[in-house]
């Protein structure tokens, strides 16, 4: 069990996040995007070895937020708020 | 062999005699003795039978180290298997049986087998047991190797708590090195975790004894565990820390008996294992006999519990660290000498042999007499001390680096994991002074370590040759010899990682622990490297077996997944609810001890005929609250919910960005800036999450807020024609006439001094209320519904019966009448797919062209002829026949209409919508069915029972 850096909430035991994604854009409005475009952000994720900056919530903070990690080397770099219209 | 107990001495309890019985025979024992030191004491010499070839085996060690002595023990008429004798404490009663042996270890049938040990060397059941068919051996290869026997009856409860602590230092190890880093963190003010896994703290010095600070080291180490405790920490014995986990996670298996045992998660700021090191044997001819045993367990024997291991004792080394138990056995009056592999070692008045070794064990059952340096000794015991391997397990688990110490004949740490240090024995450090220096420092402490007497430790390393004569065992526990090693290097099975599955060398119970480095030493001469080049297997928790009851702690059975519970749980049970689980609730499946076929079906009619009660409680109530709350609630729901007006409901559905529906249900607009999203019982979690995930992703987090009010409100459900005429009668102030409350519509007032709101929805076809109040009202509530049910011929309805009635108005549940790929217009709604203009969530996968296929599976009705029995859910639809038979689609539900006294079914079929009429064949299981593709509406398919 790893600790996970909650920018909100400080370094928590990683039972207490909850993997959400990759950092994706939707593309939209629907009416201007191709059918090819819109597969790729359906079902298609870059699963980078090494580097690796991802989307996570935490559950306790309901918080989501980016955390940078090695994901080859299994190691946390860091994690960082997600720039939303509040922040 | 004729180990006996002595008169006096030991840390055993001798005004507590215990009774227990080993293979049948009653022995005594004494509170503080451990199992193997009990039967010593009796002088049962062989206790087990080997993995393989069934030799007769005795006891080898003193502690978690032992390969020999596994044995099943029965307590309480429960049984577990393959404990260590070494470990377990003796209690009064226990019933002990040896492992793989038959009728008992003294006296197996299989003994036999040794005698055909050349045709049976590692890997053979690899190459013999093949054909014609290899499973064909497997049941009596499993009768006559292995290890100890499950009992099935023996399920332990699961009652072992797990504990989440920090601490600033852990340290693995009571000793002298993990006491002197206790006693400088604890004086700093650091927070100690020191952990044992013996009952007492003092590690080696219990039984090597020694001064330290100038007194009885007893004295110094009870006053470093006061000051440990002092400072906020704690000092844990008999538990064990197994394995190291990411970021440096100890965990720690605490034995509490009687108590059941726990599992500790300690997050250490920085970790010391100071866990000592463990004796190995001498690779001598026949070093397995019973009466051959690690010196150091020799001297722990006799210290700890008074039992001297033979009258003639042997004792061959090749280091230091045997002498002082060479002279303490002479002390207790065991004859004894010594052979030393060396031309040079420490003084001693004992007989000394320099520069020999054992050439031979005589005796089958029992040492009779060695051979060294080309005489003949007669003695009953044989002590091996082969030289010292650090127990560097935990730091090995996370990934840190061995390196071969030549001076020591050891691989010690090499340093690399972070906030992970050593100290003592388990860093190479085998006197008494240089342990406590090398704690002291690793504790952080200032000025001098504790001072101790010196003393010196040398060794000269006596590794396997190649091309030595006679059967030598590695490892005890997996009957594998030096040529096993020699064959497994000559078929090209160099690497360790492939010795060990070859061979099974460092595998079972003991994972090697005093057979490894010999392994690899052996396999290092055989094919010309070094120790460093040729490397260790891969270390990996546990340490020791651990119960798997500790590591899944309460998390068994009920609680692995706990049932979410009704507020009116109790009301229900006394009414004759048969309660089962849907979508993770406890709810009412139907009422009464009758025919459940016959109550469900009687359930419904009622609620057609006049009026029924059911419980709504677990129905998800979450609020979206604020200025954009609508923006929200549009872009999350297929169907756009800012053109509702407050105070009016409207049904939809939530979409996957797939464009697949997750669920439906219906959103109440309680004000201009506040919604509730009714969503499916099983789904709340998951539509809570989306709502957030949406709502952080593109909205502005200060202008709205999601808030699941779930679990504050039970709803009561009032459904059937009567239904308004039953709440009336109870008298809740709520204008119900259909001016002021029509269809998806609600209305909100005061019961029993909580809020009280009147929902009109239906699940049925049948006018509904809904009451929801908060869930400390339920009851009240509740008690005058059904007061007044009797005076309009009502009754209770449960889920069963509920599922009947949704199925004769074609209402769906998502993910039984829906599957991964059903999008709305497969269900037959197409309004927002038409006409939104704006974004919602997974408006895009609409327009794909799969989502326009022709053949796409379709909510439809399947109707059978009155007189038929309800079609099985899960039947084919079949198109086709013989070979080109395939399925078009399945029933996904199907029950036995009461109101139409003919059955009702929904089912997904290809393109059904514009097959309506057509007759479809099913399969099931090898029946086959016809069936009329219909409306999935069986009932009023005009809707005019929601007004009746």
């Amino acid at each position: 069990m790893q600790i996970f850096p909650c920018p909100f909430c400080g370094p928590r035991d990683e039972s207490e996040f909850h993997y959400v994604g990759e950092p994706k854009a939707r593309p939209e409005p629907a009416g201007s995007v191709s059918d090819a475009a819109w597969a790729e952000y359906l079902w298609f994720n870059a699963n980078p070895k090494g580097e690796a900056r991802e989307i996570w919530l935490h559950l306790t903070c309901m918080e989501m937020f980016a955390m940078a990690r090695d994901t080859a080397l299994n190691a946390v770099v860091g994690s960082e708020a997600l720039p939303t219209l509040t922040r | 062999l004729t180990s006996v107990r002595l008169p006096s001495g030991g840390g055993v309890d001798r005004g507590r005699p215990f009774a227990f019985a080993f293979d049948g025979k009653p022995y005594a024992g004494f509170a503080g003795d451990s199992i193997a030191s009990a039967l010593l004491a009796n002088g049962v010499g062989i206790v087990g039978r080997s993995f393989k070839y069934h030799r007769p085996r005795g006891i080898w060690g003193a502690w978690t180290e032992e390969p020999n002595a596994i044995v099943d023990v029965t307590r309480g008429g429960k049984t577990t298997p393959n404990l260590r004798a070494t470990t377990e404490t003796l209690e009064n009663d226990l019933a002990v049986r040896s492992v793989n042996a038959a009728p008992s270890a003294a006296a197996d049938r299989a003994a036999l087998i040794d005698r055909l040990a050349p045709a049976l060397p590692a890997g053979f059941y690899y190459k013999t047991f093949i054909w014609p068919r290899w499973e064909a051996f497997e049941g009596p290869i499993r009768a006559m190797a292995g290890l100890g026997r499950v009992d099935p009856d023996n399920r332990p409860p699961a009652d072992n708590p797990q504990f989440n602590a920090r601490c600033d230092l852990l340290i693995v190890g009571a000793g002298p090195a993990g006491l002197a880093a206790a006693a400088a963190a604890a004086r700093a003010g650091r927070v100690v975790f020191l952990l044992d896994d013996h009952p007492e703290i003092g590690g080696q010095l219990v039984h090597r004894g020694g001064a330290i600070e100038g007194g009885y080291w007893r004295d110094w180490a009870l006053s470093v565990a006061r000051a440990v405790e002092g400072a906020g920490g704690r000092v844990m014995t008999r538990t064990t820390a197994y394995g190291v986990y990411d970021d440096n996670l100890i965990c720690a298996w605490e034995r509490r008996a009687p108590a059941s045992d726990a599992l500790w998660r300690v997050r250490p700021q920085q970790i010391v294992v100071a866990a000592g090191a463990i004796e190995r044997p001498l690779i001598v001819p026949d070093n397995d006999r019973p009466g051959v045993m690690s010196a150091d367990a020799a001297l722990v024997y006799l210290k700890r519990y008074a039992v001297l291991i033979g009258k003639r004792v042997v004792v061959a080394t090749n280091n230091d660290g045997a002498y002082p138990v060479a002279e303490a056995l002479a002390e207790a009056g065991a004859g004894v000498e010594i052979v030393d592999a060396r031309a040079n070692g420490p003084a001693s008045y004992l007989r000394v042999t320099h520069g020999a070794t054992i050439e031979g064990v005589i005796g089958i059952r029992s040492v009779e007499a060695v051979r060294a340096g080309g005489q003949t000794r007669d003695c009953d015991a044989l002590l091996l001390s082969g030289g010292w391997s650090p127990t560097v397990h935990l730091y090995a688990q996370a990934r840190g680096r061995l390196r071969y110490d030549g001076a020591l004949a050891a691989l010690v740490p090499a340093g690399g994991v972070e906030n992970l240090t050593f100290a003592g024995a388990a860093n190479g450090a085998f006197t008494l002074a240089e342990a406590l220096r090398q704690g002291h420092e690793a504790g952080g402490g200032e000025g001098a370590a504790p001072n101790a007497a010196g003393g010196q430790y040398r060794i000269q390393a006596s590794w396997p040759k190649v091309d030595e004569e006679g059967r030598r065992w590695i490892d005890f526990q997996n009957d594998v010899t030096l040529k096993d090693v020699a064959l497994a290097a000559r078929e090209g099975y160099v690497s360790v990682e492939h010795l060990k599955r070859y061979t099974t060398l460092g595998m079972a119970t003991d994972q090697g622990k005093t057979a490894n480095l010999n392994a690899i030493a052996a396999m290092a001469a055989l094919t010309g490297r070094t120790i460093d080049e040729t490397g260790t297997t891969t270390y990996r928790p546990p340490f020791v077996p651990t119960p798997m009851g500790v590591i899944a702690g309460r998390q068994r059975g009920a609680l692995i997944n706990p049932l979410r519970r009704l507020p009116l749980e109790t009301e229900h049970r006394a009414a004759g609810a048969q309660l089962r689980e849907y979508g993770g609730w406890l709810r009412p499946a139907w009422y009464g001890p009758d025919d459940p076929e016959l109550t469900i079906q009687r359930e419904a009619a009622q609620a057609r005929d006049t009026v029924a009660l059911f419980d709504g409680s677990s129905l998800g109530k979450i609020e979206i609250i604020g200025p954009d709350a609508a923006a929200l609630a549009d872009f999350h729901s297929y169907n756009r919910l800012s053109t509702l007006k407050a105070g009016r409901i409207r049904y939809g559905f939530l979409l996957q960005e797939s464009g697949v529906v997750f669920d439906d249900g219906v959103t109440l607009r309680l004000t201009e800036d506040r919604f509730l999203v009714s969503c499916s019982s099983g789904h709340t979690d998951a539509v809570r999450m989306r709502l957030e995930l949406w709502r952080q992703d593109r909205f502005d987090a200060r202008r709205v807020a999601i808030h699941d009010t779930t679990a504050h409100w039970a709803t009561l459900t009032v459904t059937g024609p009567r239904s308004r005429d039953l709440i009336e009668a109870c008298g809740l102030n709520v204008a119900l006439d259909d001016q002021n409350l029509p269809h998806m519509a609600f209305a909100t007032g005061a019961f029993d001094g909580g809020r009280l709101r009147v929902t009109r929805v239906s699940f049925t076809g049948d006018r509904s209320y809904e009451l929801s109040v908060p869930a400390s009202c339920a009851e009240a509530l509740r008690t005058r519904l059904v007061e007044k049910l009797p005076a309009f011929g009502g009754g209770l309805l449960g889920l069963e019966a509920l599922m009947i009635l949704r199925a004769e108005k074609g209402y769906i549940i998502v993910g039984k009448d829906t599957d991964g790929t059903t999008m709305p217009h497969d269900l037959g709604v197409t309004g927002a797919r038409e006409s939104r203009a704006d974004e919602y969530v997974g408006k895009r996968s609409l327009f794909m062209p799969v989502a326009n296929d022709p053949r796409r599976k379709q909510l439809v009705g399947l109707s059978v002829a009155a007189g038929e029995a309800p079609l099985p859910t899960g039947a084919h639809v079949t198109a086709g026949a013989g070979r080109a038979r395939r399925s078009q689609g399945d029933v996904t539900s199907s029950y036995m209409s009461p109101t139409l006294g003919r059955p009702v079914a929904l089912g997904l079929v290809e393109a059904g919508l514009s097959r309506i009429g057509e007759t479809v064949s099913l399969y099931h299981l090898g029946a086959e069915r016809r069936a009329t593709i219909a409306s999935p509406v069986a009932l009023d398919p005009e809707g005019k029972r929601l007004h009746a």
